[in-house]
């Protein structure tokens, strides 16, 4: 398990340097970081400028420069204010891991229980019921779902009992002011920005839970167990889901960067000052050295995730951990 | 179970195979052996007698057909001239002469769709047809070839799974203009790994069967092999995969409009006029924003109860009526 392990993290280093060079390249191509400066009256401003940030060597060596400078930490500044770009990231990443982690949570035991019932209790009113929503879930466009959600919890529901809303929104974090920690107050921010980041995951999950889910249900080795005098319970759940997670977890990690394009459109409609609204305005600046870091922290976080899914696999599957 | 078995027996029936009596198919997608000798369907009555048996395929594809003649056509059949303001009347909710209700400068929402929906069918189309073709193409060489193309190709969709694919396209889009060409364009730089991936894991199942060898055998080509033999028995998951694409196109350039990086005025979509409208939420106007989203709701929802009910009708060890 451990070699196993090991292979996968030399593989997502490889993978990240992989992507840095992607995103390096790929930002100098699409922005030109002295744009603004291209109507200066005395053209030597723009020169200047290109030398300072060494525009002016090869792009292998502009490139060498900056993972030299990003290993050590140093993400470089921000174009116009100059401001640290590592602390700036840090600010924001903080409440995007929290958004992350309970997207990732609540979806996951989401779509198993959804997935797990829709099999159990296969071509039942209920497996129709979670069917028909589970295709409305990966049609609907996530920042509509978004708009009809706040019309809703926050201002149609209210207006039929007359009370305030239950839910916060528009707070720019995920606290009221002078309030920190794991209470109601917090609940109550991350509802809906939880419940749109969600969604579609649920919905695309919980179909390849309840496809695999049924398979394994299937299988011989489950009939076995039932013939043995397993209990029904046991059997769904110990024989049947744990091998029935191992093809979703393949899904469910491949899937996270999806996620991160919806933390994007996610903390932009609640106004929460995550990475997500950090990538945002570099891209209405456009801010290169923002966006170059800013990518490849982001595919730091997707590989992260999927050495997490790569744990996961070992612990549901014991053919991995002895190859 | 019981009702699927009385439609498929009702299906036979309606299909008109020779002989009336009701004899016992053994497996009736194979066509029953009549007195008058074998009667086997073809394939492609085979394909359309199972994917008219999938009501929600055939009702979305009435629908999908039905929108593209509506906005395509939009010319004839929108209620008002495209872009007609009437700032007199300002911003109404639905009624008898506004089905859809009118913006803030009084322009006709029901006009604005149709035509708004124009662009986004046309993008939804074209990314999955580049798509398409270039995940097919690459697949099936992948698959077929293995060894460096092979590696080549997984490595970089490794890559590309990593980056987010929003932040790729919004990077690529901001740099290189709001056109729609640009936009398809990226899309589908985007959109083909997926389709390339699944048919390559059709080819490499395929190449190792009897009668790809028999190909092979008689002295075809490894172009004809592939593009005579094995692409066409894959059909069912490459078409499953471009309705796969249409729907990812149209939401992701609806999310693209969102952060506003998708087409720009005059150019509308969907998308745009939902972003539009994003600033109705809890007011009077809301309805602005239902009209555009339940388009593209609409709109993805069919085409993936199409791509549903393709696979469904395509693939032949299906179970599904």
């Amino acid at each position: 398990m451990i070699q196993f392990l090991g292979r996968r993290v030399i593989y997502s280093i490889v993978v990240l340097f992989l992507a840095s060079i992607v995103a390096f390249v790929g930002t100098r191509i699409a922005f030109d970081p002295t744009a603004r400066l291209a109507q200066a009256r005395d053209p030597k401003v723009r020169v200047a400028e290109e030398r300072r940030l060494g525009l002016d060597k090869p792009l292998v060596v502009q490139y060498g420069r900056w993972l030299g400078n990003f290993v050590q930490g140093d993400l470089g500044e921000t174009e116009v204010s100059r401001e640290p770009i590592a602390a700036k990231l840090r600010s924001g990443m903080w409440l995007t891991i929290q958004l992350l982690v309970w997207g990732v949570a609540v979806s996951v035991i989401a779509a198993l229980i959804i997935g797990v019932y829709s099999a159990v209790r296969q071509y039942s009113v209920g497996d129709y019921v979670l069917t028909t929503f589970s295709f409305m879930g990966i049609s609907i466009p996530p920042f509509w779902f978004a708009f009809i959600a706040i019309q809703f919890f926050v201002f149609t529901l209210p207006g039929w009992f007359g009370t305030a809303p239950w839910f916060y929104t528009f707070s720019g974090a995920l606290h009221s002011d002078g309030v920190t920690g794991f209470n109601l107050d917090y609940l109550r921010h991350l509802f809906l920005p939880v419940l749109v980041l969600t969604v579609q995951n649920i919905a695309g999950w919980s179909r390849y839970q309840r496809a695999s889910m049924l398979d394994t249900l299937n299988a011989d080795y489950v009939r076995t167990a039932r013939a043995k005098g397993v209990p029904r319970r046991q059997v769904i759940l110990h024989h049947a889901l744990r091998n029935a997670m191992i093809p979703v977890v393949t899904v469910m990690a491949l899937d996270i960067g999806l996620l991160f394009g919806g933390l994007v459109i996610t903390e932009q409609i609640f106004s929460i000052p995550g990475m997500g609204r950090i990538f945002v305005s570099a891209l209405d600046r456009g801010d290169a050295t923002m966006l170059t870091a800013w990518t490849v922290v982001a595919a730091f976080f997707v590989l992260l995730f999927n050495l997490i899914a790569d744990l996961a696999y070992g612990w549901l599957d014991p053919r991995v951990r002895i190859t | 179970m019981s009702d699927q078995g009385r439609e498929e027996a009702q299906s036979i029936e309606s299909l008109g195979l020779p002989g009336g009596s009701p004899r016992l198919p053994i497996a009736p997608e194979l066509g029953s052996v009549g007195a008058d000798g074998p009667a086997a369907r073809s394939q492609w009555q085979l394909f359309r007698a199972r994917f008219l048996r999938h009501r929600l395929a055939v009702a979305s594809t009435v629908i999908l057909l039905a929108l593209a003649i509506a906005c395509f056509g939009a010319p004839l059949f929108a209620p008002y001239p495209k872009n007609q303001q009437n700032l007199v009347l300002g911003p109404v909710g639905p009624n008898g002469q506004h089905w859809m209700g009118t913006d803030e400068l009084g322009r006709d929402v029901l006009t604005e769709i149709l035509y708004a929906g124009q662009t986004s069918l046309r993008i939804g189309f074209v990314v999955a047809l580049l798509s398409t073709i270039v995940g097919t193409v690459v697949g099936a060489i992948s698959g077929y070839f293995g060894r460096w193309a092979d590696q080549g190709l997984m490595r970089l969709t490794d890559l590309f799974l990593v980056i987010p694919q929003l932040v790729v396209l919004a990077i690529a889009i901001k740099g290189l203009g709001s056109t729609q060409v640009v936009i398809a364009l990226s899309l589908a730089a985007l959109f083909w790994m997926g389709e390339a991936r699944v048919v390559r894991g059709q080819v490499l199942a395929l190449r190792e069967r009897e009668f790809v060898e028999a190909a092979r055998s008689i002295g075809a080509g490894p172009t004809r092999v592939v593009f005579r033999h094995i692409i066409p028995n894959c059909i069912g998951p490459i078409l499953v995969g471009a309705t796969l694409a249409v729907a990812g196109a149209i939401l992701t350039e609806s999310a693209l409009s969102f952060l506003g990086f998708g087409v720009q005025p005059p150019a509308t979509s969907w998308g745009s006029l939902l972003d539009n409208a994003s600033g109705y939420v809890g007011t009077p106007q809301a309805y602005l924003i239902y009209f555009p989203g339940l388009m593209i709701f609409i709109t993805v929802l069919a085409v993936n109860f199409l791509g549903d009910g393709l696979r469904d009708a395509l693939d032949p060890q299906s179970t599904h009526a």
